[in-house]
């Protein structure tokens, strides 16, 4: 049997080979004024979103209902950048 | 005009020959290594060792089929050849180039041997250093240390579903990509969830991870661009937390050319292609995609079809009607692959039926029950009818269209019975909505909603049944895609 000298192997990347880019969180300045609560169409999501926004209201933060489309797909571009501009944070009901 | 002569060094072609180029001064490279070479020399007493031709560059480059071969090269240009031992074409092509070569006594005409660059191993190393030198192969090369072994180590580093994969050597996919007339850079599609680019080559490192046959690469192209089509929703069915996964039927004559099953077993363990292929796509997902699961894919369980799941239609003179890709717009001879998002399969038994409209009935009973039979219109299902089940519709002439339109109206119930509360079963329909109990409702949303397929063996008065995941425009929708443009 030929026990010869092991070589390294060389193999081909099966990634994207993209690294993922700095996210990092936005700034804060204290509490958030304005919360995005973002329904993503699951069924009972709302009964959740409804409890918070009487809690957060409560607190005194100004809340933004909002949704997609549907749960199956990613936030469309537009939702996501309405929600940038006119909130300072955003709470998602995932669901199930 | 000037002569050059590839030899090898255990070629006896080579040696008979070899002795007169000497003699002329031909400038002779060898394939074989330094010590070959001047072994071959002493051996024949010739006054110049040949010089080597380093990694077979020059071999690769006239890419002969058996040396000895004699070139005639004018301004480094080929202008004619001689392989084997061909005593007058030797000598008139030497001629060419104003040297005398003296063959003396040597038989008319000899075949020579395999060049070197015909030997299997090299012609793959040859293969893949083309390929990266003319940019068809341009991923990132990973080293396994010497004293790693290469299936821990692909495990190690996340690339793998789990079980041991082919390690991907430039060698192995520039082979498979030889089974596809697209260019290596042509982007297939863009992988959710990150968005991760799909070329050619990075379907065929990952496919070659799966051990697919080389020459199943069009069937997985195809199923990878129908992942990438936004009807599939693609980023929502990896991050469900239901079990669905994207399930491969391939329907059309290609599927018997890469040796699909489409018969006995056809679901489970054995066959090459049929095991392979969908795991490809899924490690496409993983790899270029970046979807792992625990991570990005929340499945509360998912199934074992998530692994892979792919089969073929079975389309022989049994079949009760045309392919399920063909019925969906692939021309006739062509080969197709649907791509629909789905639960594990379950049989369905009937051994009695033996008239269609019975069957649908039977059929109909199990069809309830997918995902609840409470939960009505928000789920699609696909059917695959067997052989035995599948010979009742075609004695009967009925055609797909038919079955699922007979299906589409039996698989209903009173509404009475699926209104939230109805034996105790909190899962249902509001009670507000229903006005009427009596009142029959769909559980499909249309009729073609419920696609049907047909593969299996000849035994057995089975069909099964998968059920969908979050269907139509909401959710996923099922696609199909021509193989014809990958091939």
């Amino acid at each position: 049997m030929d026990v010869g000298p092991a070589h390294p192997l060389e193999i081909l990347d099966p990634t994207s080979e993209r690294e993922p880019g700095d996210r990092p969180l936005a700034p804060r300045d204290g509490p958030p004024h304005t919360i995005a609560l973002l329904d993503i169409h699951k069924p009972r999501g709302v009964v959740f979103l409804d409890e918070l926004e009487v809690l957060l209201r409560e607190r005194g933060h100004a809340v933004l209902r909002t949704g997609k489309p549907t749960f199956t797909k990613p936030a469309p571009h537009d939702l996501r950048r309405d929600i940038a501009a006119r909130c300072d944070a955003v709470i998602e009901a995932l669901a199930d | 005009m000037e002569l050059l002569a590839l030899v090898k060094h255990d070629c006896p072609v080579c040696d008979q020959v070899l002795p007169a180029l000497d003699a002329a001064g031909v400038r002779v490279l060898s394939q074989s290594d330094a010590s070959e070479t001047a072994e071959q020399a002493r051996r024949l007493g010739l006054g110049t060792v040949p010089e080597l031709d380093v990694d077979l560059e020059v071999s690769a480059r006239f890419d002969p089929d058996a040396v000895p071969a004699l070139l005639l090269l004018d301004g480094g240009a080929e202008a004619d050849r001689v392989e084997g031992l061909q005593r007058d074409r030797l000598a008139a092509v030497a001629a060419r180039a104003g040297v005398t070569l003296d063959l003396g006594d040597l038989p008319p005409m000899r075949p020579g041997c395999a060049s070197r660059t015909r030997d299997p191993e090299v012609a793959a190393r040859l293969l893949a250093q083309r390929a990266r030198a003319g940019g068809r192969i341009t991923s990132r090369m990973l080293t396994v240390g010497a004293l790693e072994d290469p299936y821990e180590a692909l495990y190690d580093r996340g690339l793998t579903d789990g079980l041991p994969v082919v390690p991907p050597t430039p060698e192995r996919v520039a082979a498979m990509l030889e089974h596809t007339s697209r260019h290596p850079q042509d982007l297939v599609g863009v992988v959710a969830p990150y968005d991760g680019p799909a070329t050619v080559e990075k379907v065929a490192v990952n496919a070659v991870m799966a051990g697919c046959p080389d020459e199943a690469l069009p069937v997985v192209l195809a199923a990878v661009e129908a992942a990438c089509d936004e009807r599939f929703a693609l980023h929502g069915l990896l991050a469900t937390t239901h079990p669905a996964g994207p399930v491969v039927v391939v329907s059309g004559p290609y599927a018997q050319r890469i040796g699909m099953n489409a018969a006995g077993n056809v679901l489970g363990q054995g066959n090459r292609a049929n095991l392979t292929i969908g795991r490809a796509l899924q490690l496409v997902v993983r790899n270029v995609g970046g979807g792992r699961p625990g991570r990005e894919d929340r499945a509360a369980h998912g199934q074992p079809g998530k692994v892979g799941l792919a089969f073929a239609e079975r389309l022989d003179e049994t079949a009760p009607w045309e392919g399920l890709a063909q019925a969906r717009g692939v021309p006739d001879g062509e080969t197709g692959v649907t791509l629909m998002a789905l639960e594990a399969p379950r049989v369905i038994v009937d051994q009695i039926a033996r008239e269609p409209e019975g069957l649908c009935a039977s059929l109909a009973l199990a069809l309830e029950s997918v995902a609840t039979p409470r939960l009505r219109l928000a789920f699609d299902a696909m059917l695959l009818v067997g052989p035995e089940h599948g010979r009742v519709f075609r004695e009967a002439g009925w055609s797909r269209e038919r079955v699922q339109a007979e299906l589409f109206e039996r698989v209903k119930t009173p509404a009475g019975e699926l209104v939230k509360g109805a034996a105790g079963v909190p899962e249902g329909l509001e009670p507000e909505w229903v006005t009427d109990p009596a009142m029959l409702v769909g559980k499909f949303a249309a009729p073609d909603r419920l696609l049907v397929a047909y593969a299996g063996g000849d035994a057995g008065l089975f069909s099964m049944v998968f059920g969908g995941w979050a269907a139509g425009e909401i959710g996923s929708a099922p696609v199909t895609v021509s193989v014809q443009p990958w091939m």
